[in-house]
């Protein structure tokens, strides 16, 4: 397992390669990897946003992510997982969260990297503010389902 | 005793401060360690409340050295 809290700009593609080649790629027993990013929009709630500050809990947040990690492994059969998470500010399509997760089976990889990012996003300590393309500034109060409203 | 309190995202704005170091008697509470930190001011609805890192119940009793967070609900992904 390794989580990482980046307040710098990062590729997820390149994370993703690295750790594959430097912790995944001999692990014979590797057959299945989910894969979940999560990006910056340019729209939320009715605005047009340009810009996103994340602040986050040093310690708490990072203890968190690991339990739900740790929540995960005890769900399902998981081999490794990595857990990136941008924080200060950010711009529309950057990178905000990764997850991925490895395991024998595609059941366990998609199942818990689902559950990784959900737990994430209920329990680890981040808070987004919004600059608007009007200058104003907001916090954003709530997550979203997960969907478009339909 | 003493804590330190902690607060967060737009709870600090409103509060106004990142953090207090609380000195206490006797036994105490999260929510009475809010009371004590912020006279006065009513505890915002939906706040969050930690303990050394831990969420936590409002009814908690806080001991000497502990840090304790009000937030408010989180917002990353």
């Amino acid at each position: 397992m390794t989580i990482k809290i980046s307040a710098e700009a990062f590729d997820p593609y390149q994370k993703i390669q690295a750790y594959q080649n430097t912790r995944i790629a001999n692990i014979g027993t590797v057959g299945a990897t989910s894969i979940f990013i999560g990006t910056m929009r340019d729209f939320n709630e009715g605005a047009a946003v340009k810009g996103m500050t994340l602040e986050y809990y040093p310690g708490m947040t990072e203890k968190q992510l690991e339990m739900c990690v740790n929540e995960a492994q005890q769900k399902w059969q998981l081999i490794d997982s990595l857990v990136i998470h941008r924080v200060g500010d950010i711009l529309p399509n950057e990178s905000i969260v990764l997850v991925a997760t490895w395991s024998s089976h595609r059941g366990d990889a998609f199942d818990a990297s689902r559950y990784i990012m959900e737990a994430l996003k209920s329990k680890a300590p981040f808070w987004k503010k919004e600059l608007l393309v009007t200058e104003n500034e907001r916090w954003v109060a709530n997550n979203t389902n997960g969907y478009k409203p339909r | 005793m003493s804590i330190k309190v902690r607060y967060f995202a737009n709870l600090k704005e409103s509060v106004g401060r990142s953090e207090d170091d609380l000195i206490f008697t006797g036994i105490l509470t999260v929510n009475e360690v809010w009371n004590q930190a912020n006279p006065g001011k009513s505890l915002p609805d939906n706040i969050l409340a930690a303990v050394n890192m831990e969420y936590v119940e409002f009814g908690k009793i806080v001991k000497h050295g502990d840090e304790v967070a009000f937030f408010p609900p989180v917002t990353g992904g």
